[in-house]
């Protein structure tokens, strides 16, 4: 969407119906895509490290647009946009990212931009779904969901993907939401304005209850239609680069 | 045949010997080791200003052949081991077949006369086809000429039938060499557990996987009196058990591989997958208690674990690539860089890692050059600087660590059974 607004000519490409599936390699399918001569190659992968991978490999620019458990770049950039609009500033905000931190590559990147901007970041879920040593991507931990909300600006609340099979411990549905959810009871006792965050698709009645969603303080549809702003800056940004480049060649 | 080997400092800490004297290699054995001998030789080497040591005896090598040959051969692994001062590699046993019965054992050794460049000693498995259900015949093999057993890059997850396995191989005096590794607490990792696999978002392992089956492994093997090796010790808990059990005066002997000691886990943030191996590279204090496990010789052996891959199995995503990187060529150097340049360890300890600790653990004659002993002899230049350069690697596949790399140490010549095997005759 971002691209077609910049007017540029985009070609979408899923693996299920592409070369991927008969067993090109993703180096093989970037040269490829650079050989139909693009100019960037947006990308979303299932792996983490895709995307560094993938832009050591080809000449022409990749934009990470999530690789595994990985980053999510666009997705924290939105998110700050949208903090940055409606608080004014990201120095000095209290922001609770609560849900799956350790398969969510949005989480990781909104700490590191967060962190960077001077907000003060706290990541909230049950035990098993928190990375070790996340602290020292300069997160604190807080297990108790009130607690990590009492003194935040803004709550950033992670889809959580019941529908993973890795076999690995996750909580129940029903008890993830009692113990988790982000509720309006929950919300009265923290502050006022407290902004409802989350990058979508929502488990309504999961993460938080629909009436959170479709209340005074979600902003949720604002981040959507942020995310298009965000896309076409960093195409505009990365495409200015590109000409830069070729400029000094 | 005589080769005169001149002015070199020789060290040979199995006959206490570090000065400069002469080397003479009459036909396969060492005739004599003397200052200033004046004997007529075929061949005269000035070593001066090289070191001159046993030649390396390197007892964690993948070989590949038979059944990966497009990874490595029997021929080009054993080139790149002379290239690198290796004359003799106990070969692994993951290859297919895996050498657990007299045929596929006779099948490994046929392919070793033929094609071998150095002296390839054959570890059986520990399991039929390494897959930790039935113990092979143990007595069957040894009569083969296999020294040692190990399931390689599994451990036998039973515990009766691991002791089964040290009682059967304790009673044929053969070596047991374990992968430690619980499959469920390394549950799927690939990189180091903790700060490293969170910031990649990758799943990790944790050292747990690692030191919980180095202990059940010495354990078991001290209830047998079997020899017990552990193979590619990564992690500080790893070191102070087997530092801990040797106190105790168990019978057990352990090794570590280079880049173990030269490289850490900050390494592996950029996804190189010439960073990807098992055990993952850990963390800064575990790499400085391996280091000190070879300074005070709870570490007795530096072994490449040379694990050829090929770029189909590498240049793909982190998670789905191979485990795994080649070190034969690069070993010697990457000691003296990372432990003589830091006084770690002196020349003396670094001939034992490499030749006279390995030969005893395996009990082959080699490792020495006392007189009368196998002619196997590695001169290098010990302050002779190289890059390494994937154009340069000898071995079928290019997945070295140290790719880009300024190393010490260039070997000069590798001498096997009394034969100048390197630089290769054109």
């Amino acid at each position: 969407m971002a691209a077609k607004r910049l007017s540029a000519d985009v070609i979408n490409i899923a693996t299920e119906t592409s070369s991927v599936k008969k067993g090109e390699t993703l180096i093989d399918t970037g040269r490829n895509i650079q050989a139909l001569k693009a100019d960037i190659i947006v990308m979303r992968h299932n792996y983490s490290g895709a995307a560094v991978m993938l832009a050591r490999s080809v000449d022409i620019s990749v934009v990470n647009a999530g690789d595994g458990w990985h980053e999510h770049p666009t997705q924290a950039l939105l998110d700050i946009f949208t903090l940055k609009e409606k608080l004014g500033r990201i120095e000095g905000l209290n922001v609770t990212i609560v849900g799956d931190i350790a398969h969510s590559r949005v989480a990781r990147s909104n700490i590191w931009g967060l962190t960077k901007l001077g907000a003060r970041v706290t990541v909230c879920a049950p035990k098993m779904l928190i990375p070790p040593s996340i602290e020292e991507m300069g997160a604190v931990v807080i297990h108790d969901i009130e607690e990590a909300l009492i003194n935040a600006d803004a709550v950033n609340v992670l889809r959580m993907q019941f529908e993973r099979d890795s076999g690995e411990a996750f909580p129940q549905q029903l008890e993830y939401f009692k113990n988790f959810g982000i509720t309006s009871e929950r919300l009265k006792k923290a502050k006022k304005n407290i902004i409802v965050m989350h990058p979508g698709p929502i488990n309504r009645g999961i993460e938080m209850s629909s009436e959170v969603a479709d209340g005074a303080n979600s902003v949720i549809l604002e981040q959507v239609t942020n995310g298009i702003a965000v896309r076409m800056a960093v195409l505009f940004l990365v495409a200015q680069a590109r000409d830069g480049n070729e400029n000094t060649n | 045949m005589k080769i005169l080997i001149k002015n070199g400092r020789v060290i040979d800490p199995a006959n206490k010997v570090d000065e400069a004297l002469d080397i003479l290699v009459e036909d396969s054995k060492i005739a004599q080791v003397a200052k200033d001998i004046k004997a007529e030789a075929e061949t005269v080497i000035d070593a001066s200003a090289m070191i001159v040591m046993p030649g390396f005896v390197d007892m964690h090598v993948h070989l590949r052949e038979p059944g990966r040959e497009d990874k490595e051969t029997v021929a080009t692994g054993t080139r790149a081991a002379l290239a690198g001062g290796v004359t003799s590699v106990l070969a692994m046993p993951n290859t297919q077949p895996c050498p657990d019965s007299t045929e596929s054992v006779e099948l490994i050794k046929n392919i070793v006369a033929n094609c071998a460049t150095c002296n390839v000693f054959v570890c059986g498995a520990i399991t039929k086809g390494r897959k930790g259900e039935e113990i092979i015949d143990i007595a069957k093999l040894k009569k083969e000429g296999v020294i040692a057993i190990s399931d390689d890059g599994v451990s036998v997850d039973s515990d009766e039938l691991m002791l089964d396995a040290f009682k059967r191989a304790a009673k044929e005096k053969v070596v047991v060499i374990c992968h430690s590794e619980d499959r469920k607490l390394s549950a799927g990792g690939v990189v180091n557990l903790g700060f490293t696999s969170t910031r990649m978002g990758l799943r990790g392992v944790s050292k747990e996987s690692e030191f919980a089956r180095v202990k059940r492994d010495i354990e078991l093997a001290q209830k047998t009196k079997a020899v017990v090796h552990i193979a590619h010790v990564s992690c500080k808990e790893s070191v102070g058990i087997i530092a801990a059990a040797k106190k105790e005066g168990l019978k057990v002997t352990c090794e570590t591989a280079p880049h173990y000691f030269a490289l850490d886990e900050s390494a592996v943030l950029g996804y190189d997958t010439n960073f990807k191996m098992n055990p993952p590279l850990r963390g800064k204090d575990d790499v400085k208690a391996v280091k000190e496990g070879l300074a005070d010789g709870t570490i007795d052996a530096i072994a490449s674990d040379h694990a050829p891959h090929t770029e189909n199995e590498k240049e793909i995503e982190f998670e789905r690539s191979e485990f795994g990187v080649i070190g034969l060529e690069t070993e010697l150097s990457a000691a003296i860089t990372e432990l003589i340049e830091s006084g770690i360890l002196k020349w003396k300890d670094l001939a034992e890692k490499f030749a006279l600790n390995p030969a005893r653990i395996l009990r082959i004659d080699r490792g020495t050059l006392g007189i009368g002993a196998i002619a196997d002899i590695v001169i290098f230049s010990p302050k002779k600087e190289w890059v390494v350069q994937k154009e340069k690697i000898l071995s079928k596949s290019k997945n070295s660590p140290f790719l880009g790399k300024k190393l010490k140490g260039v070997v000069e010549y590798t001498i096997c059974f009394g034969k100048i095997v390197y630089p290769f005759s054109k």
